[in-house]
């Protein structure tokens, strides 16, 4: 079902819901039709926006708002987390164009350190869909949570057919000794590319969707911690995505791994059409596989059991 | 400036060749078009002598500063910068590929850009620290900053008005490409601007409101932004899409991916939109 098929069953089932934007439209466009006025379009103006969330909430309202996702996360950041975050209130973020998703914009549009701000604010989840079936399944959990949440908007369609989706659960694809894949967003797409490689160089492979980072499935990633070796891919800065979580997970438990991260190493990547961006940044699931097979583990993971110390 | 009967016929004619460049640049992905040709004459007659901006100067501490804060015009920028001899023309047929840097939004890879853009309302206070440097150095050099009227709605556009006013930068000229378009909609259905000449007159600016697409009243208008104690603001009344009349003032022509054979057309259209070529008695009959 399309992101605003769903969005306007649930505000039309819903009278609490109210759906907002900072006038970017293309996930909206048919809103002010259908829901009259609860849609609010405040115009370029992403900081009053979050504002004017945070007191609808207080009325009882639960806002969706919209936004270009580097606008919403960062433009507005210290509304989200004052405004939003201190009072806890339901509103939810819809970020579009995160990642590599922004393509050709440059890098005015890149939220690529999105889930790690996110992600620092109390009681605010974290969400990232695969694909549009992906965001079919998590969105109405993520809408029915009584926690502020942020949500990478990802609409392209997928091959892959999701299963039902659980807060705080990962989606696990398949188990692996040798490697274990642990992604999530638009990354999904090329890691079953390169999985797939991986199995005809006679590897066995585990593939995570990770789905929702915070909360996070701390099982799902210490069940991969098993293998060999642990890969990370993510349209992400390396600082505070999946690869800090992987990390702060493992150090919480007192596991260690071999970790190999694709992620973004402390640089904005080169604006181009999505196909070239993937080529040039080396994240086709062929360049991933070919740089997997030549990464040396060095040495089996040590596994340490929790002292008496550890949760 | 003088400005005589050649003078205005080689701007209407160069603003033609930058709005072909612009079309060409609506293709293979694809560009914000239609603000794109309503700044087109603007930024034109800026880099046809009005600026101190020249491929030698680039660097220069005491040259003109021109921030282009709205950002999806950059195809109009990129145009310019290729007719005023600062980047190669070939350049352009790079636009969006990944062996260049002529993508959706300005960058400083691209010589001429003074800063990048994309977020609206940031430049206008880059732009207040550029031409603060140059009060203090007691510079002669102008700063130039173009807004969207949409860009309006972000509010450190008006922090910046207040900033303006306040540290009294006369050297400095806000320019509103007022071409009555947001992304989505027309400004006045959604977050009315108007009346936007009162509102800067409150904020302490000396304005003017123009006919952006008539380079006789732009040249007035730039020519009377001289110092007297308070930043300028200019208002050009534009058309969104100008020139091509089947996209003029349409809210669903923002952003735009032509095919090949429709860029063909569009060309053909500016072609035949194309006003006559301006001579000394079609001048007094304007």
């Amino acid at each position: 079902m399309p992101y605003e098929q769903l969005l306007s069953e649930t505000a039309l089932a819903d009278e609490r819901y109210v759906v907002m934007t900072a006038e970017n439209r293309a996930l909206v466009r048919n809103m002010p039709r259908i829901l009259g006025n609860r849609f609010i379009d405040t115009g370029i103006t992403e900081q009053t926006m979050i504002g004017a969330a945070a007191g609808l909430a207080l009325r009882g309202r639960i806002p969706v708002v919209h936004a270009l996702t580097a606008f919403l996360t960062m433009r507005a950041f210290e509304f989200i987390r004052t405004d939003i975050g201190i009072a806890n209130l339901p509103v939810k973020l819809s970020g579009f164009i995160p990642g590599f998703l922004s393509d050709a914009n440059g890098p005015t549009h890149q939220a690529i350190e999105d889930i790690s701000l996110m992600r620092g604010i109390p009681h605010m989840e974290v969400y990232a869909p695969a694909d549009e079936d992906d965001l079919e399944q998590m969105l109405p959990a993520i809408w029915a949570s009584p926690h502020p949440a942020y949500v990478r908007i990802n609409t392209r369609p997928g091959s892959f057919k999701h299963e039902p989706f659980e807060p705080g659960k990962a989606e696990l694809i398949a188990t692996g000794d040798d490697i274990t894949l642990l992604t999530y967003g638009l990354m999904l797409e090329q890691t079953l590319l390169a999985a797939d490689i991986l199995r005809g160089e006679g590897k066995s492979v585990g593939i995570v969707n990770m789905r929702s980072l915070k909360p996070v499935d701390e099982k799902a990633i210490l069940q991969a911690a098993d293998s060999r070796l642990m890969v990370t891919i993510e349209d992400h800065f390396l600082t505070g995505g999946l690869y800090s979580i992987v990390a702060e997970t493992l150090l919480k438990h007192r596991v260690t791994a071999n970790v190999l991260p694709f992620a973004l190493k402390d640089k904005w990547f080169k604006p181009a059409l999505l196909p070239d961006v993937l080529q040039f940044e080396g994240f086709t699931g062929k360049q991933i596989a070919e740089e997997i097979l030549g990464y040396e583990v060095g040495r089996e993971s040590v596994r340490t059991q929790p002292n008496e110390f550890a949760e | 400036m003088l400005f005589s009967t050649e003078q205005h016929r080689l701007l209407e004619e160069k603003a033609f060749t930058v709005r072909q460049h612009i079309i060409r640049m609506a293709t293979g992905g694809g560009c914000f078009i239609g603000a794109s040709l309503s700044a087109a004459d603007l930024l034109v007659y800026l880099y046809s002598g009005f600026l101190h901006i020249d491929k030698s100067s680039l660097d220069h501490e005491d040259r003109d500063y021109l921030f282009l804060s709205k950002g999806h015009d950059v195809p109009a920028l990129y145009g310019t910068l290729a007719e005023a001899g600062i980047i190669n023309r070939e350049r352009l047929q790079n636009h969006l590929s990944i062996d260049d840097h002529i993508y959706w939004h300005p960058n400083t890879r691209v010589s001429g850009i003074e800063f990048h853009s994309g977020s609206l309302g940031h430049l206008p206070s880059v732009a207040i620290g550029v031409a603060m440097d140059i009060k203090i150095r007691q510079g002669n050099n102008r700063v130039i900053c173009i807004l969207g009227d949409g860009e309006l709605n972000e509010g450190t556009c008006w922090e910046a008005m207040l900033v303006a006013q306040a540290y009294k930068l006369d050297n400095l000229v806000f320019v509103v490409d007022r071409n009555q378009f947001q992304a989505n909609v027309a400004t006045e259905e959604l977050i009315p601007l108007e009346p936007l000449t009162d509102k800067f007159a409150a904020f302490g600016a000396a304005v003017q409101r123009i006919n952006g697409h008539d380079f006789a009243a732009i040249d007035k208008a730039f020519s009377a932004c001289t110092p007297q104690g308070k930043p300028h603001v200019i208002i050009a009344d534009t058309v969104r899409g100008k020139g091509l009349p089947s996209i003029e003032s349409r809210a669903d022509r923002w952003f735009c991916n032509f095919s090949g054979e429709e860029i063909d057309q569009l060309l053909a259209e500016l072609d035949g939109s194309r006003p006559a070529l301006l001579t000394s008695e079609t001048l007094v009959v304007r």
